[in-house]
């Protein structure tokens, strides 16, 4: 089945059996292997990318559905040389340690600073009629679908705090 | 064989004269990590276009596979290989030249006769992963199921001591309990839980003629690359086993899982590359865990809290045909004084999957035990928590009466009790109130031992000055990598850009790989036995050089530092003295034994964790409100690294505290959560104001650099002290792990 949409921002086109995830469109077909396969069901967050701006669980979505969609994995984050500001927070925090959820969280991150900029409420918004704050319950919040077994959370925090968050 | 007499002589690193040492620099392979290009197993290229691999598994916890129909399977759209235990090619046997403990009940992939529910007894290779998937569904099996012993409760009667294994007594334990004027006897349950780590165990494997490749998750190079040889027959030095970026370990992947045997035999078979990834399924039900713990602590104290009497008995289960202790009562052989002791261990051996290490295997169980049953005696004494630590501190290693290498154990708790505001607990319980929390404060100890083992390392210069250091090693997100980069950049005085540091080859010089958090020690202290010996070989180039200002000079006045080698102010570069007289540049290697006399000290790494916790009186619901721990675990390699274990470890503990469990389900022997979903590891919103730091320390009995390790410090007895904090909060006291709403609410006062 055809499917066409741009890919970190360079045209894609496939022609991909329909059961395919974009998940695995991503990394077996179109060979962007940063988007991580931790579950497969849409419970750890390691497969995280940005579809049309927004954060989405690649492993749970079919990649035929995506047609025309711009979609941005973490391949398509960095300017060449230059680390986005997220990811070199997250270098200078060492908020990683084995580095696999890595990628999902960098990328629920960018996705989530755009939800609070947009005016986004979550479960621990206090006031719904105020401007949204990032504070570090409504980060931690905010960040929870994407697991750390490695536990690096104090690390996450510091990072998303120093990438756009506030104290 | 060296003696620890031999390690308190200063080095380049005790010297750190770039300061290089402790120093927390970002990690070595960060960047690759964070741009998503760090290739894990699953994603190596092949040299060509590889085939997928799909694993089915038993439904049955106990029996045979009587037949299999794979011709719906074998028809199906892309599929190239169907194999069950009927058609499955043969294997070796495993364990004879690898430790024998970590891969014994290590069967054949895709055995006939079933021993776990969940063990793969089907394989299906096909040109797509969907193409795979679809046709492992078309396999049908028919079984002949055996009764099974799926339930640890429920064989308690059969436990039976562990082969090899005895009790530890000194002194008269019974009489000395019987006779003591405050006693404490109580049994604590800790669960079995699931590693979980993110990147689910994968193999990517190819042949060229009789030699076969793998990348693969395994924490343990060697360990992998015998067992894939016996398994396929053939001689180790036709297996190249490659590990160079693995999504968590945790002791997990100490050992290697059918996608390794069956993507390389696969490949085989097909003449092209297979890869196989196990599912999140998979890694719950295939793959190893930690077993639950029943542990019976005994304590006789004197009014003044002084121990007569102490005992720890743990009994725990393994799978039957893979015999394992969680060895939940060691830790305490060391930790408080008390002349009549009693530890040991039973074993129940049931039909589930194996047993095996787990982050801190032992002290992550154990002090779950002894350090709530510290808190509960303390109250019954009328005592601060600390305070009867403090009355029960060894002067020397209380069952051997060994000299500690270093202890600093009650720093650690002083220190952190004046940090954390530990003189604003009040002892008595269900006291302070915040709006609808009830808020408490609780305290643990910590103890890890600490592991020195025998490894090599190879390290080069090149003509353009370039330092790589290779060795047989793992970085399971531990920061290996890193810290070799400092240790050997800092031993030759150059600066840290100028090395290179290439792991998980079993081409490469070997190390045992990661796991008792012996890592940076062993792989530490050869690589700086490596660089020490390129400092010499460097050293005799120049001197033996005439076109070298150094040349003639007495090598023992060689110094390095800056990209240099220097004697008093003739110096030259050292990409200049290797261009010119090694031009195709220097290699030498390293090792590091374990000196004969170190195991004359009582060597371990201790710490105090501080935890404050709510409780909703409404729900049972506990929250963590601020966690801090306090660490002794000698020389830190790299400030930024060495933290991020250590709370890492501590956020395991609250894990185990308050939500990490599962449960064999008595019908099939399944475990009941098999996912992430279901298995609730800590997530983001449950961890508030977690912080630790580390005392200053140099073990110079540990190794040649002074360092120890911090990997499984930071869990051990970290949920004790939520527990002790849960009870301080509310007056619950759960001695069954872990404290989850119904349990708190069951338990209120």
């Amino acid at each position: 089945m055809k499917t066409s949409f741009t890919l970190n921002g360079q045209a894609a086109s496939l022609d991909l059996d329909p059961r395919t995830t974009l998940l695995d469109a991503l990394r077996e077909n179109l060979g962007l292997k940063g988007s991580k396969k931790g579950c497969d069901h849409g419970q750890c967050g390691a497969c995280t990318v940005l579809v049309n701006g927004q954060r989405i669980n690649a492993c749970l979505s079919l990649a035929v559905t995506h047609e025309g969609d711009e979609i941005t994995t973490i391949e398509g984050l960095a300017q060449g040389e230059a680390l986005h500001p997220v990811q070199a927070a997250f270098l200078e925090q060492d908020a990683f340690q084995c580095g696999y959820c890595t990628p999902g969280q960098i990328c629920s991150t960018v996705g989530m600073l755009k939800e609070a900029a947009d005016g986004w409420a979550s479960l621990v918004t206090e006031d719904l009629t105020a401007d949204t704050v990032l504070t570090d319950a409504e980060i931690r919040e905010r960040m929870s679908g994407n697991l750390c077994r490695c536990s690096a959370y104090p690390q996450i925090l510091a990072a998303i705090r120093s990438a756009g968050g506030v104290a | 064989m060296s003696s620890v007499k031999d390690w308190a002589a200063p080095t380049p690193i005790s010297e750190n004269r770039s300061g290089l040492i402790g120093k927390g620099v970002d990690r070595y392979e960060g960047r690759l990590k964070v741009t998503g290009t760090a290739p894990f197993a699953y994603e190596v290229e092949a040299p060509s276009p590889p085939a997928y691999g799909v694993l089915i598994a038993s439904p049955i916890a106990k029996g045979v596979v009587s037949s299999a129909d794979i011709s719906a399977a074998q028809a199906a759209p892309g599929v190239r290989l169907v194999w069950t235990p009927h058609n499955v090619p043969a294997q070796g046997e495993r364990g004879a030249k690898i430790n024998p403990r970590s891969q014994r009940g290590s069967n054949p992939a895709l055995a006939a006769k079933i021993e776990h529910f969940g063990q793969h007894v089907g394989f299906v290779v096909a040109d797509t992963l969907e193409n795979a998937k679809a046709a492992a569904a078309l396999v049908r099996f028919d079984y002949a199921a055996e009764p099974a012993d799926l339930i640890f409760e429920d064989n308690l009667d059969a436990a039976d001591q562990p082969e090899g294994e005895e009790d530890v007594r000194i002194g008269d334990f019974e009489a000395a309990f019987a006779g003591a004027p405050v006693r404490l006897d109580e049994t604590y349950v800790s669960p079995l839980q699931n590693h979980a780590q993110m990147e689910p165990c994968a193999t990517t494997a190819w042949w060229d003629g009789d030699n076969v490749t793998v990348h693969t998750s395994i924490q343990m190079v060697k360990g992998g690359q015998h067992t894939l040889a016996e398994t396929l027959m053939i001689p180790s030095t036709q297996v190249r086993l490659l590990t160079r970026y693995i999504g968590g370990g945790f002791g997990g992947k100490g050992q290697s899982y059918d996608d390794l045997t069956l993507a390389a035999l696969a490949a085989r078979e097909l003449g092209q590359p297979v890869k196989v990834a196990y599912t999140r399924q998979q890694m719950f039900q295939a793959t190893i865990h930690r077993p639950a713990v029943h542990m019976r602590v005994r304590l006789g104290a004197q009014p003044d809290g002084r121990l007569d009497a102490f005992a720890l008995e743990a009994v725990t289960h393994c799978r039957r045909e893979a015999p394992f202790t969680e060895h939940a009562a060691n830790f305490a052989r060391s930790l408080y004084a008390a002349p009549n002791r009693l530890t040991g261990h039973r074993l129940v051996k049931l039909d589930i999957p194996a047993a095996g290490a787990m982050r801190a295997p032992g002290e992550a169980s154990g002090m779950l035990s002894l350090e709530c049953a510290m808190d509960e005696l303390a109250e019954q004494l009328g005592l601060d928590p600390i305070a009867l630590r403090l009355r029960n501190e060894p002067e020397t290693d209380p069952e051997t009466g060994k000299p500690f290498s270093t202890r600093q154990l009650v720093r650690c708790m002083t220190e952190g009790a004046q940090r954390f505001g530990w003189d604003r607990r009040n002892p008595k319980p269900g006291q302070v109130r915040d709006g609808r929390w009830l808020v408490g404060l609780g305290m643990a100890a910590a103890i890890r031992g600490n592991f020195l083992l025998p490894a090599k390392a190879g390290v080069r210069i090149d003509a353009d000055g370039t330092i790589t250091l290779r060795q047989g090693m793992t970085d399971i997100g531990t920061g290996t990598y890193t810290i070799l980069a400092q240790i050997t950049a800092e031993t030759l005085g150059v600066p840290l850009a100028q090395v290179k540091v290439e792991l998980g080859d079993s081409d490469f010089p070997p190390a045992p790989g990661s796991g008792g958090q012996f890592g940076a020690a062993t792989a530490g202290s050869a690589a700086f036995a490596a660089g020490m010996n390129l400092r010499k070989a460097l050293a005799e180039l120049a001197i033996g050089d005439p076109n070298s200002p150094l040349y003639g000079d007495d090598p023992e006045l060689v110094t390095f530092g800056g990209g240099n080698i220097a004697v008093d102010n003739r110096a030259e570069p050292l990409d200049q003295l290797v261009a010119r007289a090694a031009p195709d540049g220097v290699y030498v290697e390293g090792s590091i034994t374990p000196a004969a006399d170190a195991r004359d000290y009582s060597q371990h790494t201790y710490g105090a964790h501080f935890a404050e916790v709510g409780v909703d009186p409404d729900t049972g619901e506990v929250r963590l409100r601020r966690m801090f721990g306090v660490f002794a675990a000698g020389r830190i390699l790299n400030a930024k690294t060495a933290m991020s274990q250590i709370t890492g470890g501590m956020i395991w503990g609250v894990g185990t505290a308050l939500h990490e469990y599962n449960e064999v389900d008595p019908r099939y022997g399944s475990f009941i959560a098999q996912d992430l979903a279901g298995y609730h590891v800590p997530a983001h919103a449950d961890i508030v104001n977690l912080s630790a730091m580390f005392l200053d320390e140099v073990d110079d009995k540990a190794n040649p650099m002074g360092i120890k390790g911090v990997g499984e410090l930071g869990i051990a007895g970290a949920g004790a002290a939520i527990a002790n904090a849960v009870y301080n909060a509310c007056g619950a006291r759960i001695r069954n792990y872990p404290l989850t709403p119904e349990k708190v609410l069951a338990a209120l006062p």
